[in-house]
């Protein structure tokens, strides 16, 4: 590890990591890492299994809490972060085991990803009263948006339990995105598909990201989709951070070639 | 092909969010509700309302009250007796001790103890789950009948712990008659039914099944998990609430703790195991089914010679078919008679298409 932050932001910096370290028990899962991501970037976490990834991304929302280091995000330094506050400020993400309501239907998924921009309360909800059913309406029009960009209309009423793999990530992707997030994390958004279903997801990232202006971190394992389509890589193994800047210049960087062809150090 | 939905589309977002979408299914409710206020009260005998009527009504009411916090929110309870007792005896003394409360507003006010109870018995869900929560709502079990026949505050000292409810008065009706009980019932039902089906259709019942199938999730999209669940155990403890005052009050026509004992909150459970998990209807389809089949049972037996089986043996035999039911459905059909009725019906739409 050289550098200690990504030096070539000259963007707004959106979300800075601080000398992050975690562990579970004597399970080291993060070493002290630290990293920024520009505003408006599309930023890859790459590494071999178990190096840590997912972990980073459950710091930076909130789902676990480093025992080191600081999460700066939108200007606001904090020790740790906590789910809820996270998606207040805008923080939302799919997960690397689909963690969709089963039970529900695709609309009704898409519909709760929402849940943060309703006003009215439950009692007026319940009565039908007041600003409830207007709000109802606007609502229902976001999330219809939502699943016509990410092209999933034909199974709007489907319960999402019955979907194919692949489908199901897409509703997990439609449900973060219907909040209207600033950073979107995946975590492995294209596990799993075929080079056809592999596309489509790349191009829906990057159509977020341009038309949104959404910044998106993601895990990805393949490296082509991933030079492809990110801005910025950082590349972590045994929970430390052994590369961080553009796709080509880390794909020259010898630690990392060494990594991905097993050349343990 | 009269149960046909061509032609019938949703151009609003309005439309589109009713229960029933479909014109043929939105007439078939309005008739089974104009029937069951306006016809059954005068073809109706005393039999048929105070022994399955209003007792199918009020089981109805439990089981959509354990239906929100276990079919919806997915929280494990095993209390919902406790709450129905808290209920009809906050009822009772709000009615006793306040001159001239109307009946109603004495209901609702034993519902919000019950509430308050059930939030305070739900507070350990902030904590754990399924099995270990069981154990909670079962202390709610033991202790609230122990507390009603402990202190002889609850039943105004009475000697026998047993206390006729008050005369059913409401705006100078007197509704103390079977048909006057039974439409005081129909009505209340109706009322917490259509609030309900509200309910699980806006953004808290969304919550709930959120919290149901997936936590964590539930947790990184923004809802707040205390909430949902608490607002689960309240709101159910409400509806329960009502029902006991509604199970003391127009079908026993007395209050006591004994009804309310485990075996009632088993009832209850399998009331909606039978009627189906996370759906409106199966609540009344599964108090149905429990109320009728002890019935269609013992007349069955009548048809068999004199003395082949006797009455106690009756009882067992009951109690076995009904085990082997409760399994059947756990294992062959978990979302219970209500999925029945939808696979029913979705058949109804295609024919005379197979498929
Ligand atoms: N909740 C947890 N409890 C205990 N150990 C954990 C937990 N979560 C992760 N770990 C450990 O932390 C390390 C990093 O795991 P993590 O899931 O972050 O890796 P990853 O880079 O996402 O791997 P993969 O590519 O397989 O998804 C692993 O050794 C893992 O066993
Ligand atoms: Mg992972």
């Amino acid at each position: 590890m050289t550098e200690v932050v990504a030096p070539t932001t000259r963007a707004e910096t959106l979300l800075q990591l601080d000398g992050i370290s975690l562990s579970f028990g004597g399970v080291k899962a993060i070493t002290d890492i630290s990293f920024a991501v520009a505003r408006g970037e599309i930023c890859a976490l790459i590494g071999p299994n178990g190096a840590g990834k997912s972990s980073l991304l459950n710091v930076i929302n909130g789902v676990y809490r480093p025992q080191v280091g600081s999460v700066t995000f939108d200007g606001e330094v904090r020790r740790h972060m906590r789910p809820h506050h996270a998606a207040q400020r805008g923080i939302a993400r799919t997960f690397q085991n689909i963690a969709l309501f089963k039970g529900m239907t695709v609309l009704d998924n898409v519909l709760t990803g929402r849940n943060l921009k309703r006003r009215s309360t439950w009692v007026e909800q319940a009565l039908r009263i007041g600003r409830a059913e207007r709000e109802d309406d606007e609502q229902r029009s976001r999330a219809e948006d939502v699943i016509e960009f990410l092209h999933i209309q034909p199974w709007r009423e489907t319960v999402v339990g019955k979907l194919p793999y692949g489908l199901q990530k897409r509703v997990e992707l439609a449900r973060a995105l219907a909040a209207e997030p600033t950073l979107l994390l995946l975590d492995e958004p294209m596990a799993g598909m075929n080079a056809a279903e592999k596309r489509d997801m790349s191009r829906f990232i990057v159509d977020i990201n341009r038309e949104y202006g959404t910044t998106v971190v993601l895990i990805e394992h393949d490296i082509g989709v991933v030079m492809g389509i990110s801005d910025h890589v950082v590349v972590l193994d045994y929970g430390r951070k052994i590369a961080d800047g553009p796709p080509e210049e880390v794909r020259r960087n010898a630690e990392v070639i060494a990594a991905y062809l097993g050349t343990r150090h | 092909m009269l149960y046909t939905e061509a032609g019938q589309f949703s151009t609003t977002y309005r439309a589109d969010r009713r229960v029933f979408r479909l014109r043929q299914d939105r007439i078939a409710l309005g008739t089974l509700l104009a029937f069951a206020v306006a016809v059954v009260p005068l073809i109706g005998n005393d039999y048929w309302f105070s022994a399955i009527l209003i007792p199918f009504l009020v089981l109805s009411l439990a089981g959509l009250g354990l239906n929100l916090l276990t079919g919806y929110a997915g929280q494990l309870s095993l209390g919902s007796a406790a709450f129905m007792a808290a209920g009809a005896f906050a009822a009772y003394n709000f009615n006793l001790r306040i001159e001239g409360l109307p009946l109603l507003v004495s209901f609702g006010l034993g519902g919000l103890v019950a509430a308050l109870l059930s939030i305070v018995f739900g507070l350990p869900s902030l904590r754990i789950k399924g099995f270990y929560l069981i154990v909670s709502t079962l202390a709610a079990q033991f202790l609230i009948p122990w507390v009603l026949v402990k202190f002889g505050w609850f039943s105004n000292f009475n000697a026998s712990g047993v206390i006729t409810a008050p005369p059913l008065e409401i705006a100078g009706y007197d509704l103390s008659s079977p048909g006057g009980r039974y439409l005081l019932t129909l009505a209340v039902v109706i009322a917490l039914a259509w609030l309900a089906s509200n309910i699980v259709r806006s953004e808290l019942g969304r919550n709930w099944m959120a919290v149901r199938d997936m936590d964590t999730a539930a947790a990184v999209i923004g809802i707040s998990l205390p909430k949902a669940k608490l607002l689960a155990f309240g709101i159910s403890g409400f509806y329960l609430g009502i029902a006991g005052s509604l199970w003391a009050f127009t079908y026993l026509g007395t209050v006591e703790p004994h009804g309310f004992d485990l075996a009632r909150s088993f009832q209850v459970l399998f009331i909606i195991i039978i009627g189906g998990m996370g759906s409106i209807l199966g609540n009344f389809l599964g108090a149905a089914f429990i109320v009728l089949f002890p019935l269609l049972l013992s007349n069955l037996a009548a048809l068999l010679p004199v003395g082949l089986i006797d009455a106690g043996q009756l009882e067992n035999i009951q109690k076995m078919v009904f085990g082997a039911l409760i399994i059947a459905f756990l294992i062959r059909e978990p979302d219970g008679l209500a999925r029945l009725w939808q696979q029913f019906r979705a058949r109804a739409r295609r024919w005379p298409l197979r498929y």
